[in-house]
């Protein structure tokens, strides 16, 4: 795996074995000295051209638990302010040559344009309305480390559709792993073509949540709101917030998931972000290890050429030569 | 270790085609036997001494022979799990990817660790092995149990205990498992 661009790039089999890595950093991250030395000597630069405090400070950490070399470049003090394009800004950073670029940007299809304009590996952080891979995969592992698997559970992703990068990748993600994904929310906040969709799309947030096993509820923006695409907060928070009401008739094992950060007393009461069955720290928690398996994925071993590489690995053909000759006799001597 | 890896990745895959069987499983026996009463004499006993299989071909070896310790003294030695995968310097030049767990339940500082091992090679799983231990604790001494020694070091390592010392050529292949220990060839 040479970028993570998208979940659409990962098949199921790539996800299983993103999360046995995961699996293996949650383990590295519980001991007394949690860093291994996986990505010594190698660079991993953070490039968040919009904010994001919590992915930022997730990524830099899994990149220093593998030992890798962090450099943060954040638009604020960079010269995207000075007028510099995204690639003159790309093309500057890879001339130091870094192996890894994280990126978060607010237009769709950033990630995938900077992956062409460098050598280093690219990692999307999230990129405007499309992909947020990395929370796809946390969240994923969220929930399979509570329920085993993800097969066969009915998932319910509620809020604001259309504008989630975090909805696109955990639709994608979830149902490969064979969850059935049903949408919720005002049409205003649905995408307008959902053909090509795998999920059921429901406006009665009432029936649905009776029946999963996991209430996904995704962050109300204000923006949306003064855009008038619901009349107005406290409506939205009646009929497609959890409520106390609405979390009451939850299955007793079912979970509570949100990316963050969250309104509360918008789309999640301040109770029910409180109920045992929410996980949203553990969701944060995944974070790490997660990050660590995509860093090392894309660093470690995706690097990997398939020619070429084998006399390095194997050690040098040359000293054959000089090892000791030794014949099939000598074989049958060591027997007796 | 390494060669089981060799084995498995994609730029070694192929099949191990055995050239000829150097111990039977009677012979395996003794030397793990012979390896278990060495550690006994060379510790004095077995106060303090924790045993790590290097996953994934040192595991068996290490329960192996303290089944025969146990047999030996009466006691049963801590046994543990280690796999070097994100410790080892040849990251970059293939697919490393952790095969098995990390399982080390007791506090191995102040502990003589011995690190057992199928096959000693050129000694870089060993040096990540050594480099993984210290992440762990302080052991107060770590000493190295191999079934084969086959020679062929390119960092200064040496075993304390060998099950057989095996000369091969480079490009041979040895295959060391509880039942038998024979050199051959991977054949593509």
């Amino acid at each position: 795996m040479k970028h993570l661009i998208s979940t659409h790039d990962l098949g199921r089999a790539d996800l299983e074995q993103l999360f046995g890595l995961t699996d293996n950093f949650a383990r590295i991250l519980e001991r007394p000295i949690p860093k291994v030395p996986a990505l010594r000597g190698k660079t991993v630069v953070l490039a968040f051209f919009e904010d994001s405090t919590r992915t930022r400070t997730s990524f830099d950490l899994a990149a220093r638990r593998l030992s890798a070399d962090v450099v943060n470049f954040s638009v604020s003090q960079s010269s995207t302010r000075k007028g510099e394009s995204l690639r003159d800004t790309v093309e500057t950073i890879s001339a130091m040559s870094v192996d890894a670029i994280v990126v978060r940007h607010s237009s769709s299809g950033a990630p995938q344009q900077i992956a062409q304009w460098t050598d280093a590996s690219v990692v999307n952080a999230g990129d405007g309305w499309h992909q947020h891979p990395t929370q796809a995969l946390l969240d994923a592992y969220t929930i399979r480390r509570r329920f085993g698997s993800l097969d066969g559970l009915s998932i319910a992703i509620c809020g604001d559709i259309n504008h989630s990068r975090v909805a696109r990748s955990d639709v994608d993600a979830f149902t490969k792993l064979g969850a059935a994904v049903t949408l919720v929310g005002p049409k205003t906040l649905m995408p307008s073509d959902l053909s090509g969709w795998p999920v059921t799309v429901s406006s009665d947030f009432d029936t649905v949540v009776g029946e999963v096993d996991v209430v996904y509820l995704l962050r109300i923006q204000q923006e949306r709101l003064s855009a008038g695409m619901f009349p107005s907060v406290r409506e939205y928070r009646t009929r497609w917030g959890l409520t106390t009401e609405r979390a009451a008739r939850l299955k007793p094992d079912a979970l509570i998931m949100h990316p963050g950060p969250m309104n509360r007393g918008v789309e999640i009461d301040p109770e029910v972000a409180d109920d045992a069955r929410a996980v949203v720290l553990d969701q944060v928690a995944a974070g790490v290890p997660t990050r660590m398996a995509v860093l090392y994925s894309v660093l470690g071993p995706g690097q990997f050429d398939d020619d070429g590489m084998t006399e390095a690995a194997g050690g040098p053909d040359l000293e054959a030569e000089a090892a000791p000759d030794r014949t099939e006799n000598h074989v049958e001597e060591l027997n007796r | 270790m390494a060669e089981r890896e060799r084995r498995r990745t994609p730029p070694y895959g192929g099949v191990f085609i055995a050239r000829s069987e150097v111990l039977d499983s009677a012979g395996v026996r003794r030397a793990v036997r012979r390896m278990a009463h060495e550690i006994l004499e060379a510790n004095q006993g077995l106060t303090d001494v924790v045993l790590i299989g290097l996953q994934t071909g040192g595991v068996p070896f290490a329960e192996a022979i303290a089944e025969a310790l146990e047999e030996i003294e009466g006691v049963a030695v801590p046994l543990g799990r280690l796999d070097v995968a994100f410790y080892r310097d040849d990251i970059n030049l293939r697919p490393v990817l952790p095969e098995a767990d990390t399982e080390i339940s007791d506090d191995i500082d102040r502990k003589v660790v011995v690190l057992v091992d199928d096959v000693l090679f050129t000694g870089r799983t060993i040096r990540a092995a050594l480099d993984a231990m210290m992440d762990q604790g302080r052991p107060r001494a770590i000493q190295l149990a191999v079934m084969v020694d086959r020679g062929h070091r390119e960092l200064p390592i040496r075993p304390d205990y060998v099950g057989k010392n095996l000369p091969t050529r480079r490009t041979e292949t040895v295959n060391a498992t509880l039942e038998r220990v024979e050199i051959g060839e991977m054949e593509r």
